[in-house]
């Protein structure tokens, strides 16, 4: 099937330092592809990339064929939506409103809205789950309620292609799996989705296709079974995980490392005991004298104490007999 | 393609942008404070004499001249005028304002945030101070000076502001704060450098409606007129920006083409009522806020509004100067300020929620 978005050996530099490198994608209709990576991989670079905000210092993003460069912004914007991750929303305006921005690439100069916007803002805002919430100021609206009515303004641009930067954040259980499962049911009914999940279960639970960035590189594209394997996560995560499978639907499912740990995230007792605050007084006392309290150890008090380090920030070390 | 198909809309939260009430009501107020001005002053004339002054002046009237013939030339070519300037230069700082707010998404931007006042004064004060032929005076060079040197102005700081491809609007607020800084310096040096001038400057820059003939009106008009027209075209967009960059691009807006469109035409509404009567504060920044308060915070109507009711408040104003006792004329941004300030805070404490 033809891709909706494909992006072709892309690379990215900020100021020099290379953010993205030869990273290829296919997007096609049907698909919901999570981007998975842990934080400073590139994951919200790549999907701005994909949007068209910003252009690849090499590769090319192609949308329906053709070349974004070429397209101009309205163009694009009647093709594909944005659901960005922290957007800035104008407090006094109603959810109405901003839902109703979405028609923008649609409407001519004048930016009158017909009764066919309406509808079309109306229905999305009922797909959204927010269309109680369209007389509400956006200042009065919570952040999951305002991420509501962003996925409700994404629908209401009827976009072919739908990029998703981390679409659950704020919001509770119920919403997150509502939300999740509005994408998956669009994506069955043709839509292609490109989204960047920090959850890996939810990605794994809902994505037809994971990849995974590490470093600004592609390191795997894959099912998520054939994706989330032990290997792969200690080496992108950086963290032994506890790996098994969803009991109804079998796909993988990933947990903490367990109330044991694995030892690895971890700071030495030396290290606890150098912490400002907890370990040795940093200033040397003064005359060498002073006074350090302390529950003494059960004994018949006597017993010897001796100097280890040197004298200025050594430990007295006291046993009881 | 997400199929978003028809469906019932019931109750929206859509607010009625073109319902023609709220024109009806700023269209009125308009009227009603042309008519005040227009009587307002040391001689004193009342409706009836003004509409007949009026009518004669149409083809096909008959009337019979009641009034001594000083009242014909007060009322045609001082008092008239004077209220279309004082109209335009409302409209023109009041749609600025709302535009420069919006573009800055800053409740706090006024007309002359980007340099305009700044450079207006520079060109005001260095025309006044150079030995031109008088006869210059009289065709208006000080304000031609004005104009152009508030464009200019603009234009570097603009250029300065730019980072590569874009123009980020706080390095433009920066940018406008530095250059407007030293544009100010530089008038201060004029001045002091000038001192016989000092009171001619300090008197330009006040602000005031005293020398505004229909040749000035002429000159003012059209680039007031046609900036106010164009930025309630562009009201729609301006909403869009309210967002933030990344999402008006992605909602298919070319950000950096419309805010050289905004600004560009904010600079010239703004430099052409500068240039005629000076820098009057509080128009702008307080006229936008008001009709928020009053019509809710979509542009496409808060840009014409802003135009209609800036028009009527600083005619209002000019009408309030000439009615002050005093030796001399008020200078008309003290009662801008005057009258603005309570106005807005009284608004302002009606209605808690957030306006912007």
């Amino acid at each position: 099937m033809e891709s909706s978005l494909s992006l072709d050996k892309i690379a990215f530099r900020f100021e020099d330092a290379p953010v993205l490198q030869g990273v290829s994608l296919e997007l096609s209709p049907g698909s919901l592809l999570g981007l998975v990576g842990p934080n400073g991989s590139g994951k919200t670079t790549l999907l701005r990339l994909a949007a068209g905000l910003l252009k690849p210092t090499r590769g090319r993003v192609i949308l329906d064929g053709e070349p974004m460069e070429r397209m101009s912004r309205s163009e694009i914007a009647r093709r594909l939506a944005l659901l960005p991750q922290n957007p800035n929303l104008p407090p006094s305006f109603t959810a109405w409103e901003v839902v109703m921005m979405g028609r923008t690439p649609f409407l001519g100069f004048l930016s009158r809205e017909g009764a066919a916007d309406r509808a079309i803002v109306g229905r999305a805002m009922e797909m959204a789950r927010c269309r109680h919430l369209a007389e509400r100021r956006m200042e009065e609206l919570s952040g999951g309620e305002r991420q509501r009515v962003i996925m409700a303004r994404a629908l209401a641009q009827q976009p072919e292609v739908l990029l998703l930067d981390e679409p659950t954040t704020h919001m509770d259980l119920q919403h997150q799996i509502a939300v999740v499962e509005l994408v998956a049911e669009l994506v069955r009914g043709g839509l292609a989705a490109l989204g960047v999940f920090h959850d890996l279960n939810l990605a794994a639970c809902y994505c037809t296709r994971l990849a995974v960035l590490s470093q600004g590189r592609l390191v795997a594209v894959g099912t998520p079974e054939e994706v989330l394997t032990p290997e792969l996560l200690s080496e992108v995560f950086q963290v032994e995980l506890c790996l098994t499978s969803h009991p109804e639907g079998g796909m993988p499912a990933v947990l903490p490392p367990g109330p044991r740990g694995n030892g690895q995230a971890r700071l030495s007792p030396r290290e606890v005991a150098d912490l400002p605050g907890i370990g040795p007084h940093p200033d040397p006392l003064p005359g060498g004298e002073g006074v350090v309290e302390s529950p003494l150890p059960e004994g018949d008090g006597r017993g010897v104490c001796e100097m280890d380090g040197n004298p200025e920030r050594g430990r007295l070390r006291c046993s009881v007999n | 393609m997400v199929e978003v198909a028809a469906a019932k809309v019931g109750v929206t939260g859509k607010r009625r942008v073109y319902s023609v009430g709220r024109y009806g009501v700023a269209l009125a107020a308009l009227l009603m404070a042309s008519a005040a001005g227009v009587m307002v002053g040391k001689a004193r004339l009342d409706p009836g004499t003004v509409l007949a002054i009026l009518l004669s002046r149409l083809p096909f009237t008959d009337f019979t001249p009641w009034w001594p013939a000083s009242f014909e030339a007060i009322l045609l070519e001082v008092r008239l005028p004077r209220i279309v300037m004082g109209g335009l230069a409302g409209a023109g700082l009041s749609v600025a304002g709302a535009t420069y707010q919006g573009l800055f998404r800053n409740p706090l931007a006024d007309p002359y945030l980007v340099g305009v006042a700044a450079g207006a004064g520079l060109g005001a004060a260095l025309a006044m101070a150079m030995p031109l032929p008088p006869g210059l005076y009289s065709l208006g060079v000080v304000q031609l000076a004005a104009f152009l040197s508030a464009l200019l102005t603009v234009g570097l700081v603009y250029s300065l502001a730019r980072v590569g491809r874009s123009t980020p609007v706080t390095t433009l607020l920066l940018a406008g704060v530095a250059v407007g800084s030293l544009a100010s310096a530089a008038t201060s040096f004029v001045m002091y450098s000038q001192g016989d001038k000092i009171p001619v400057i300090y008197a330009w820059m006040l602000g005031g409606f005293n020398i505004t003939g229909w040749q000035q009106v002429t000159l003012a008009a059209p680039p007031v007129v046609a900036a106010a027209l164009v930025l309630s075209l562009l009201g729609g967009v301006a909403n869009v920006l309210q967002l933030d960059e990344d999402q008006a691009r992605s909602l298919g807006v070319n950000v950096e083409l419309v805010k050289v469109v905004l600004i560009v035409c904010a600079t010239l509404a703004t430099a052409a009522a500068v240039a005629r009567v000076g820098l009057i504060g509080f128009v702008g920044l307080v006229v936008p806020h008001a009709v928020r308060l009053l019509w809710g915070p979509d542009y496409r109507s808060v840009i014409p509004l802003s135009a209609l009711l800036g028009a009527a408040f600083l005619v209002t104003a000019d009408a309030a100067a000439r009615l002050l006792p005093g030796p001399q004329e008020v200078p008309v941004g003290v009662v801008t300020a005057f009258c603005g300030a309570p106005f807005f805070l009284f608004l302002l404490r009606r209605q808690k929620r957030s306006v912007f």
